[in-house]
């Protein structure tokens, strides 16, 4: 997984809450393999009218926004489905960062072990520096994981994050490796849980 | 509807560690997890042993990282595999005609055959809504961890299981090492006394709480669900209020195991059995919350006061009585909620202000993991039986075991008679992804859990309600109280 530590980049104002990942990715595409490009389908509901015309009242389809790597988010952004699809989607067009006042919770430890932050921050700085990003989109914005700032056009302000999900960002951990590192302990709870919990295991039917 | 509502405001939750009161009091919550802890970071993560672990259509994405990684499924025994997604609701004797679903399917099938994974498939019996099939074949049980990568996990801890859905990345660590790192979250106990009226169901509970709480209200937190309207509620009842944690942000929920969890479990194909099965209750008998033990969030309900609910707007928290109107967007005084009912009153085609039971319906659905349980059908077919749909619509039950037993008890003719078709067991137009979708523009009263823009179906537009709610809407052919078409009946 790659590290997260610091990221100046452009952002996208985005302030619709309740973005849930069936808004992310529709479901239609959840039997695409990754290499298909998900990140060319993202956003796909709401970016487009029943015509398939890319409104223009979203901000993510104007120009002035493209390449940016930072989303700025409204509430509760993320939740519904547990599908990581939706991760995959935002990462491959290319964002690393979301900064929203609430995150879905199964969509933020998806996020986590794909390299991406999710930032809480209060609703009114976001809206605050969305304001500025609207005015000059070409200004970079800094999310800093260290010191958990998002700064840029003239502003800074905190978010927060759970101390174990920045731990795994800033060291860029793979859960996987660091679980064989406790493979004693996995052993001995297992053989433990065995004599404590018998009727644990599925019966033959 | 008064609900009283005790807990911090509303709106985003602060991360800030928050130092609990030290004692020897647990939470049902508390219990659970620390049956499961295998060890504690010093970051606060913890790495938890894993009891079930169900994988369906969907987990080809984990077992494609775990192939990358050249490893194998550290526990075959507890993994079980169930086709659910993606299968066809009808005509599926002949086989899959989608070549991409059919290839769905059959990943799944190599997926589970390459490691011994015990596969509940599209010919076998007992096939059916994963969170309909774990419960029903006593593979789901009290005190155990139980994931799955769909976020309706939560649906098992109505038996007092630790139940949560995950993702790709953690559903391949799973298979991997059957054990997965989380952080404890928050306690939150939902209390709901006194008893529910005639026609009012589990659904109508679960929806009064997320409108309440708001859809991200649980955020963070695992909900304990009690009080004597909880415990009134059946084995199906419970499974309908747990599938919903999650529309209420809540990664699981759950209900203290007790003697309806026990009688439903006893002679389950899974389940323990004999004098094991006894010794097994007396373990489950402590799962409880002590009663002096403390919650993070405490939120109260008053079941004599619940009515029948439908949602009309675009996330589960856009719900109201049946009685009452479709919000006004110039009324509202935050600028946010405001331009957010604006886009969902338009994305549903609801003028502001009209009477819910105004709201004409184009079909219904039956079916999902929330509400598709012979309970379910049979709450829905009390409604119908004797009368026509006035609109199309499919039922599609929530298992093979639970179509076989509706077809005993003749509900199937109760539905065929009304006019609806009834179907094979799979998430269907839940999700829509095995092709079961409500047209663009059309109007669906439907059991199930998200009424997310497009989520039945590009341009669908979706009303959640109870099964015997929607069995209303489907006689009336508009929103309707269930009530009054109950009179002289068994309900």
């Amino acid at each position: 997984m790659d590290k997260f530590v610091r990221l100046t980049a452009t952002a996208c104002p985005l302030s619709l809450p309740n973005l849930n990942t069936d808004q992310i990715l529709p479901a239609r595409y959840l039997k695409w393999p990754r290499s298909k490009g998900l990140g060319t389908v993202l956003f796909d509901d709401v970016r487009l009218d029943a015509n398939g015309k890319p409104r223009d009242d979203f901000a993510f389809n104007d120009e002035a926004y493209r390449g940016a790597k930072v989303l700025l988010a409204g509430r509760n952004f993320g939740g519904g489905s547990s599908r990581e699809a939706a991760v995959y989607a935002l990462y491959d067009h290319g964002f690393r960062c979301v900064v929203a006042p609430s995150f879905g919770d199964i969509f933020s430890q998806n996020a986590v072990k794909n390299g991406l932050l999710t930032a809480i921050a209060a609703e009114s700085d976001i809206e605050k520096l969305a304001a500025l990003v609207r005015e000059t989109p070409s200004q970079p914005v800094t999310v800093d994981l260290e010191k958990q700032t998002v700064s840029g056009n003239g502003i800074s302000f905190k978010f927060m994050i759970d101390p174990t999900s920045r731990n795994q960002l800033l060291n860029g951990w793979d859960d996987v490796d660091l679980t064989e590192s406790y493979r004693d302990q996995v052993a001995a709870f297992k053989a433990k849980d065995k004599t404590l919990r018998p009727w644990a295991a599925p019966a033959k039917p | 509807m008064v609900l009283y509502y005790c807990g911090p405001p509303k709106g985003p939750q602060p991360l800030k560690q928050t130092d609990r009161k030290m004692s020897k009091s647990q939470t049902l919550i508390d219990k659970l997890w620390s049956m499961h802890e295998i060890v504690r970071r010093d970051d606060g993560a913890s790495l938890l042993w894993v009891d079930r672990h169900y994988v369906h259509e969907g987990s080809f994405h984990a077992f494609s990282q775990m192939k990358k990684r050249g490893r194998n499924v550290a526990e075959p025994q507890l993994t079980f595999g169930v086709a659910d997604h993606y299968v066809p609701t009808r005509g599926r004797d002949g086989g899959i005609a989608n070549p991409e679903i059919a290839a769905m399917v059959r990943n799944l099938e190599a997926n589970t055959g390459e490691n011994q994974i015990t596969l509940f498939g599209l010919r076998d019996p007992r096939q059916g809504i994963v969170h309909v099939v774990g419960p029903e074949q006593g593979l789901t049980l009290p005190g155990l961890l139980i994931v799955c990568g769909d976020s309706h996990t939560s649906t098992h801890g109505a038996f007092g299981a630790y139940a949560f859905g995950i993702g790709a990345s953690e559903v391949a660590h799973v298979l991997m090492t059957q054990t997965l790192w989380q952080k404890k979250p928050k306690r939150m106990r939902i209390t709901v006394d006194g008893t529910l009226g005639t026609g009012i169901a589990a659904k109508d509970i679960a929806l009064s709480i997320i409108a309440r709480i708001r859809a991200d209200g649980a955020q963070g937190h695992a909900i304990e669900f009690s009080g004597s309207a909880i415990r009134a509620l059946s084995m199906e009842g419970r499974l309908t209020l747990c599938n919903l944690s999650i529309e209420a942000g809540g990664r699981c929920g759950m209900v203290a195991p007790d003697a309806t969890t026990f009688a439903y479990l006893k002679g389950r194909p899974f389940a323990p059995k004999g004098s094991d099965f006894d010794r097994a209750v007396e373990t489950w008998s402590a799962l409880i919350s002590d009663a002096d033990a403390s919650f993070d969030r405490e939120v109260l309900l008053n079941a004599n006061e619940i009515a029948p609910i439908v949602t009309w707007g675009t996330t589960p928290d856009d719900a109201s009585p049946v009685d009452g109107r479709v919000p006004d967007p110039a009324r509202e005084s935050d600028v946010t909620r405001a331009k957010y009912l604006r886009e969902a009153l338009d994305y549903m085609g609801l003028a502001p202000g009209t009477k819910l039971t105004d709201i004409a319906v184009d079909r219904v659905f039956i079916g999902s993991c929330t509400n598709s349980r012979i309970e379910d059908l049979r709450a829905a077919a009390a409604v119908l039986s004797g009368r026509v749909s006035k609109v199309p619509g499919l039922v599609s039950p929530g298992s093979s075991s639970v179509k076989r037993q509706a077809e005993e008890e003749g509900l199937d003719k109760i539905f065929r008679d009304a006019g609806l078709e009834w179907a094979d067991s799979g998430c269907s137009m839940c999700v829509g992804i095995n092709g079961d979708l409500v047209p663009s523009g059309e109007r669906c009263a439907s059991t199930t859990n998200r009424n997310f823009r497009g989520r039945q179906g590009p341009g669908a537009r979706t009303h959640l309600m109870s099964p015997a709610m929607v069995a209303a809407a489907a006689v009336s052919g508009h929103l309707a109280d269930v009530r009054p078409l109950l009179t002289g009946r068994k309900a």
